[in-house]
């Protein structure tokens, strides 16, 4: 039941990512490329589970080396979105 | 924190995440969707530390070491090594997955194996295909990564019997998952398992490898597709929703954005990943080309531009290259300054990175009311007194449109050719990225101005200010 349900969850949310972005300008693409890409780092969740709850030595160091490389993803991805539409939204305050 | 609580948790940050991409898909709301993105994050960072039996010493350390390099990261890259850097934390994530799904394997091969618990070759499959599409993600991200930055060449890459390795390394691949379900327990199965990590990472290497620069906007927005279904994958893994829900929406909309890449080339998915494009002889193809580039001064062009009353500026990868993004709008001011109608025509895949020019040209603030898209500027073409190509290649080259025999045939471009007169800013007379003839180079109407973008602009600014 728990694995249906789990397929069932994915299943809705692909549904849900097609529809979500069908029409972006192309000037934001790089921006939704960069933010999108931080959101993937959610990894770091699964990283942070098994660095701090696994019993064996092993485990806790592959989950180590993923936590680090997941919160570079994730705070260098939103980051440099955020840098990137920064530049965007200045000149939105100062039209011409 | 009780599991109730703390899937609530998960599902209140997986719908920030919907709400944050769903505003980073418009100009006025980006900027606050991805903070709002951001914060589902650290909702689902920090419920995670909450999770009762934590052990927190090497999480601190993990979470802080990952926080300062991946924030001066940021913070010190320059715009134009924007492309470079997305592909770079992309294979990161991409890895991570690896890890993740590898730590979960680990637990279950110290505990006595994966066979006999509940759903065990669900389990073994979906640790194993994480395994699998997080190494893809990654050694193709950092390939990409060395083409962006230089560090390997950016043309495409064919290494001897390139097609047979990669075909040979995808059954293995779906060899070895197969293998890895039937018995994925003992020696014999991390062995597998080793295989696939192996084949993934091979995959990754000789399936971007082989595509030309001008192609990086399709892989790049294709690889953040993957590093997405990477983390979902770990997510059935570990069996943890919130890592399904995320990285299946940014499988999605990455895949969304990867069809908008290759229609914005005309070919299909398939050609861009296996045809090596550009990699032939281009120049033995096609028709021949007549005349020969006529090269201009700068002052020459000063005059032409002085007495244009429309102008077009069609920036590619070379304006990112020569970092000429100021000097072009101080350029494009002065124009205007001068009574002229100036606008920048925006080709979907100009650059390297999907938007890459409108990034740039941000950077540089040109208003975004100057900056339009192909579709829009084309039927203005033949009223355009100049337009002005500064590193644009492929996507102004007419043979797109008229000469059935070329590569790039049934690609849509910006129609430069139909304008009166043409100046193109180039760095030598060599062909392009793509090896491809530009035949807007040999039109009457063209004028070459050879040199670095940069210096060419400034030139052509300090004409003006005289």
């Amino acid at each position: 039941m728990e694995l249906v349900l789990l397929l069932f969850i994915f299943t809705l949310a692909a549904f849900l990512g097609f529809e979500l972005i069908a029409k972006v300008p192309s000037q934001l693409h790089t921006p939704l490329m960069s933010g999108s890409n931080a959101i993937s780092g959610i990894t770091i969740v699964g990283a942070i589970t098994a660095t701090g709850m696994s019993d064996s030595m092993i485990a806790q160091c592959l989950g180590f080396v993923a936590l680090v490389l997941a919160t570079i993803n994730v705070v260098g991805g939103y980051f440099v979105t955020d840098r990137m539409l920064a530049m965007f939204k200045k000149k939105e305050k100062a039209p011409k | 924190m009780s599991g109730v609580l703390l899937n609530i948790a998960y599902i209140a940050a997986a719908v920030l995440f919907i709400f944050g991409i769903k505003m980073l898909g418009s100009a006025g709301t980006a900027r606050r969707g991805n903070l709002i993105s951001a914060a589902g994050m650290l909702l689902a960072v920090v419920v995670t530390l909450m999770k009762s039996g934590m052990d927190y010493q090497w999480i601190w350390i993990g979470l802080g070491v990952g926080t300062i390099i991946g924030f001066v990261w940021a913070k010190v890259v320059k715009m134009t090594g924007m492309p470079e850097l997305v592909a770079l934390f992309n294979g990161f994530g991409g890895i991570a997955s690896v890890f993740v799904a590898w730590a979960e394997y680990q637990k279950y091969f110290s505990e006595g194996g994966i066979l006999g618990i509940e759903n065990d070759t669900f389990t073994a499959v979906v640790i194993v295909v994480a395994t699998w599409i997080g190494a893809l993600t990654f050694s193709g991200s950092i390939i990409a990564w060395g083409k962006l930055s230089g560090k390997i060449g950016g043309s495409p890459t064919i290494l001897p019997n390139q097609r047979l390795i990669a075909v040979v390394l995808a059954l293995l691949s779906i060899a070895s998952v197969v293998a890895f379900g039937w018995m994925p327990d003992g020696p014999i199965g991390y062995g597998i398992f080793f295989a696939v990590l192996v084949a993934g990472i091979g995959l990754g290497i000789f399936g971007v490898l082989p595509i030309g620069g001008g192609d990086m906007p399709v892989v790049i927005s294709l690889l953040n597709s993957l590093s997405g279904l990477a983390a979902s994958a770990a997510g059935f893994a570990i069996q943890n929703n919130v890592l399904i829900v995320a990285g299946c929406l940014v499988g999605c909309s990455g895949l969304i954005l990867t069809l908008i890449m290759c229609k914005a080339m005309n070919r299909n998915l398939a050609n861009v990943l296996f045809s090596g494009f550009g990699s032939t002889g281009a120049s033995a193809e096609g028709e021949e080309v007549e005349g020969e580039m006529k090269a201009a001064s700068t002052s020459d062009a000063y005059y032409v531009l002085e007495a244009a009353q429309s102008v077009v500026i069609i920036p590619g990868y070379g304006m990112a290259v020569a970092q000429a993004q100021h000097a072009v709008k101080e350029l494009g001011d002065l124009l205007e300054e001068n009574g002229a109608e100036v606008f920048y025509a925006i080709h979907p895949v100009a650059g390297r990175m999907p938007g890459h020019m409108n990034v740039l040209l941000a950077e540089a603030d040109v208003p975004y009311e100057q900056l339009v898209e192909m579709d829009s500027i084309n039927p203005r073409m033949p009223s355009v007194d100049v337009a002005i190509v500064i590193g644009a290649n492929d996507v102004v080259n007419p043979a797109a449109s008229d000469d059935s025999a070329s590569p790039i045939y049934g690609m849509p471009i910006i129609k430069a050719n139909e304008a009166r007169t043409v100046y193109a800013l180039k760095r030598g007379k060599g062909a392009g990225f793509s090896g491809l003839v530009n035949k807007l180079y040999f039109l009457e109407k063209t004028r070459m101005l050879y040199g670095d973008a940069k210096e060419t602009v400034t030139a052509l600014v300090s004409e003006f200010k005289k």
